[in-house]
């Protein structure tokens, strides 16, 4: 008997071993080039030896190289978000290939995602200054959207300095879902930067003027020239900017420059720069001082310190007045409420930026080779013994005794600032061409060997740096890694492409403390004029692979009511209003014909009926400048008047398949009066 | 018509024996209960897997045959397969997946039956659940085929690829893709199934034989 168990169990464990052993057989495919044993790396083979000295590199070379490259299918630790200059849009770019990643279309039309040529036309329209087209920008400052001060990787804002706009990239599907225009002021530039939590994007003006784009004479331009600050309340849920919850402040004329939201210990405040404290007003041509000296002739222009807090009850008290439209705390409300401060900084500064910590502020003066650190608590301190002289406009001006920390020269033309982990802090220096890492002292102090408030190593950057970035260097938990300069001239860093260089952004290894700064790759920008990026770590981004359902609208992120499923397709005519309904899956739009007459007024609908990766159709009736851009699972509507008789051909832009070419329709456009108009119905 | 009922139920242990000898009568039930539990439990798993891999599909794509059912990449893969004009493969096997369900749970509940069943009979009950693995591979043979031996002469590739049978287990290759098709875990539950099932039997056999054998002593008669 019991023999006869022992049997069975190992008859048993026989069936359970051939069904582990015939699962399977090819489950997990093998990439290319994994299950390849990598040989112990102990010195460089022979044949890399002979490449190295061929290509005349040295150890730092092959160190660079190795730290940057990536091979194929392997994917970067980090992703830069960089305003793309005057091109309107915003680039993607990876750490540490630095390889371009996306350019996703934002202010100016792109036609690769159909941006502007039949999807996001409302949303460029948002973007209209006073009803008037505009169709380029000076993006300037990207701001991640922050949860507890760190990046959350949901949404991305970004300025236009040009005209003070600002742009809602949602993270999901990095396409931009809102742009709004600033009802106060002309331009900006103080923007985007986002409050510890999103509650706020801030936008601060620039060249100051008339508040609400009206008119004055430049005599006047003490009493009715001003600056802005201004408070885009943001929605999370709806992932807008919701304008009937947000406002500005009136500032003093002095030409606000770059902001930073107070975190940690200071939040609830908001700092932003100014460079023109003298209130020039130029004229060069009547035999007045240029702005550039002007502008320049004191010693300190002045931070502005500003409660948002304070600000917010202000506004939720409904003490404002009107800009077309649009809540303002007037300037002097904002003094009477305790919600401006002033404070000198060195001349001409450019950017605050505040610690990890939220304790200090950095500013540095273009004209002085230091950095100035202020102490939120002293400003809070001396606020509070309402230690102060006032500016012409009654505006309390804190001294710069008081509320100063620590000065760090650092070099030549001081820009902006960012932190690692290691309690460092990196100034560009302009002037310089280089990048300073400078120790930071307060609760800082312990995490480096130097002395607080101290240079600690330079390194030589190529050429003529503007901003700089760290790995999440602007967040409450900076990560140190890498840092990247951002040039304004290449010079010789690249083989000449004629008078128009690109910009140069220079990735730097920061790992290692003290002076071992190292220099990894030049990335050539040749589609504008990058001025800001932040560095987020990948793994925080998840955007979708498709669009979550068939049918689905970018714009609303839901499934839209013009969604077309398969079957569902036909041609719907109500008098000279045409309705097409059309699916595209590979490789065939339905429906190939469609035939209207000159003169119809065409809404056509649109869905891209697929569920695979990447498996992307585009739509152009090329006549009609219509090209969009349909990936998986979205649904577009695009309009169009048919004045224009003739056959015209669509077809698929995006090569979806081995029969791309053959995705493709006639349009017939039917010249009025030739024949009976055919029912389409 | 009691005799022949009486025969067909066979005999019962007296409790006795059974006290005496309780393994002997017990592993009969215990592997028979053991099958119909596979069985309704690979109701919930895939019976048959697909996997195609292409250059540029690099997780591959997978469709996965339940009873009743396909999952995974069904969309793509009948996308694809319009380009040689076979139909969706939704259309297959509808009548089978709609009454799969119901014929499990009667085969689960006829094994039950065949533990009170002590005679030859019992077998009888079992053999669809024995059978039931084969049916499933004989009636996946016979869509496969069916549909890869009737593809539109119309489509796009029609010119390119002749009609074949997909292979049905092991690897295969059409286009640009290498198949790999394999039982899976539903399938392989069914078949541990038929294993218990038959050595149910046999122990049910060894138990009740020599009961029977001892009645026909007593009457004489043949059973």
């Amino acid at each position: 008997m019991k023999r006869n168990v022992l049997v069975l169990a190992v008859v048993a464990l026989i069936v359970l071993a051939g069904c582990t052993l015939a699962r399977r057989p090819a489950q997990e495919p093998t990439p290319s080039g994994e299950g390849e044993a990598a040989p112990a790396v102990s010195g460089l083979s022979p044949d890399a030896i002979a490449i190295a000295q061929e290509r005349g590199l040295g150890p730092d070379d092959i160190t660079a190289a190795l730290k940057t490259y990536l091979p194929t299918g392997v994917h970067d630790d980090y992703a830069i978000f960089s305003s793309g200059g005057h091109s309107g849009q915003v680039l993607v770019i990876g750490v540490p290939s630095m390889r371009l990643l996306k350019v996703i279309g934002v202010f100016t039309p792109e036609p690769w995602q159909g941006w502007g040529y039949g999807v996001g036309n409302d949303v460029l329209d948002e973007g209209n200054v006073d009803g008037n087209e505009v169709r380029w920008a000076d993006t300037h400052h990207p701001a991640l959207s922050e949860t507890e001060g760190d990046y959350d990787g949901q949404f991305l804002f970004i300025n236009d300095k040009a005209n003070a706009r600002v742009a809602v990239i949602d993270l999901r599907d990095f396409e931009n879902k809102q742009i709004v225009k600033n009802q106060v002021a002309v331009n900006d530039h103080g923007g985007t930067f986002a409050t510890p939590n999103t509650e706020y994007v801030i936008e601060g003006g620039q060249y100051a003027a008339p508040l609400g784009w009206e008119y004055a004479a430049l005599d006047d331009y003490n009493d009715t020239y001003r600056g802005m600050v201004t408070f885009w309340k943001f929605d999370r849920d709806a992932g807008r900017l919701d304008e009937a919850e947000s406002f500005a402040i009136e500032l003093p004329p002095y030409w606000q420059d770059l902001c930073d939201a107070g975190k940690l210990a200071s939040d609830g405040w908001v700092f932003c720069n100014s460079f023109n404290a003298e209130r020039a007003t130029g004229g060069v041509e009547e035999g007045n001082p240029p702005f550039e000296a002007g502008a320049s002739q004191g010693d300190t222009d002045y931070m502005h310190i500003i409660n948002l807090q304070k600000a917010e009850e202000v506004f939720n008290a409904g003490k404002t007045f009107d800009v077309r439209g649009f809540p303002v705390i007037s300037l002097d409300t904002a003094v009477e409420e305790g919600i401006l401060y002033l404070t000198p900084e060195p001349k001409s500064p450019h950017g605050v930026a505040v610690t990890p910590d939220g304790q200090f502020l950095v500013v540095s003066g273009k004209l002085d080779p230091h950095v100035t650190v202020y102490s939120f608590d002293k400003i809070m301190s001396t606020i509070e013994a309402e230690k102060w002289d006032t500016d012409d406009y009654g505006v309390p001006v804190l001294g710069l005794d008081d509320v100063k920390e620590a000065q760090v020269e650092v070099g030549l033309g001081p820009l902006h600032t960012q932190f690692d982990d290691q309690g460092y802090a990196y100034t560009s220096l302009f002037l310089d061409s280089a990048v300073a890492r400078w120790s930071l002292g307060g609760d800082f102090a312990d995490l480096h060997p130097e002395d607080p408030w101290q240079l600690v190593s330079k390194i030589n950057v190529h050429y003529n740096i503007g901003h700089l970035l760290a790995a999440e260097g602007d967040t409450v938990s900076p990560d140190g890694k890498y840092l990247v300069a951002m040039n304004k001239w290449a010079l010789d860093r690249f083989a000449n492409v004629g008078p128009l260089l690109p910009q140069n952004f220079q990735l730097i290894d920061i790992d290692n403390t003290g002076d071992a700064m190292q220099l990894l790759y030049d990335m050539p920008i040749g589609l504008g004029e990058p001025h800001y990026a932040q560095m987020i770590e990948y793994a925080k981004l998840s955007p979708w692979e498709v669009y979550p359902e068939v049918g689905w609208d970018p714009q609303t992120q839901a499934v839209s009511e013009n969604a077309v499923l398969p079957g569902e397709e036909k041609v719907v005519r109500n008098g000279n209003e045409v309705e097409v309904f059309m699916t595209a899956v590979r490789s065939h739009f339905t429906p190939e014909h469609v035939e209207i007459q000159e003169g119809d007024h065409v809404t056509w609908h649109i869905t891209n009926i697929e569920r695979s990766y990447d498996a992307t159709h585009g739509f152009a009736i090329p006549a009609y400048n219509i090209n969009v851009s349909i990936e998986p699972g979205e649904a577009a509507t695009v309009e169009f008047d048919a004045n224009q008789p003739g056959v015209f051909s669509y077809y698929c832009t995006e090569f979806c398949s081995a029969l791309h070419l053959e995705m493709a329709g006639y349009l017939l456009v039917e010249p009025n009066g030739s024949s009976a108009m055919l029912d389409q119905e | 018509m009691a005799d022949r009922l009486d025969q067909i139920v066979g005999p019962r242990a007296p409790a006795d024996e059974v006290e005496s000898r309780r393994v002997r009568y017990l592993l009969p039930t215990l592997f028979l209960v053991g099958a119909a539990v596979l069985i309704i439990v690979s109701i919930f798993l895939p019976y048959w897997s697909l996997v195609l891999h292409a250059p540029q599909y690099p997780q591959g794509l997978v469709v996965h045959a339940y009873l009743d059912r396909l999952e995974g990449d069904v969309q793509e893969i009948d996308g694809l397969n319009h380009y040689i004009g076979m139909r969706p493969l939704s259309e297959a096997a509808q009548l089978e997946k709609s009454i799969s369900i119901f014929a499990i749970v009667a085969l689960a509940l006829l094994v039950l039956a065949a533990i009170f069943i002590h005679s030859p009979w019992s077998a009888l009950l079992a053999l669809p659940a024995i059978l039931l693995p084969a049916v499933f591979l004989v009636d996946l043979y016979y869509w496969l085929n069916n549909f890869g031996q009737n593809l539109d002469p119309n489509a796009a590739l029609s010119s390119a690829i002749e009609p074949f049978t997909p292979t049905i287990l092991g690897e295969g290759v059409i286009g640009q893709f290498k198949t790999v098709a394999f039982a899976d875990f539903g399938l392989l539950l069914a078949t541990a199934a038929s294993v218990l099932i038959v050595i149910g039997l046999f122990l049910q056999r060894r138990a009740y034989k020599p009961l029977v054998e001892a009645r026909q002593g007593v009457d004489g008669r043949q059973v």
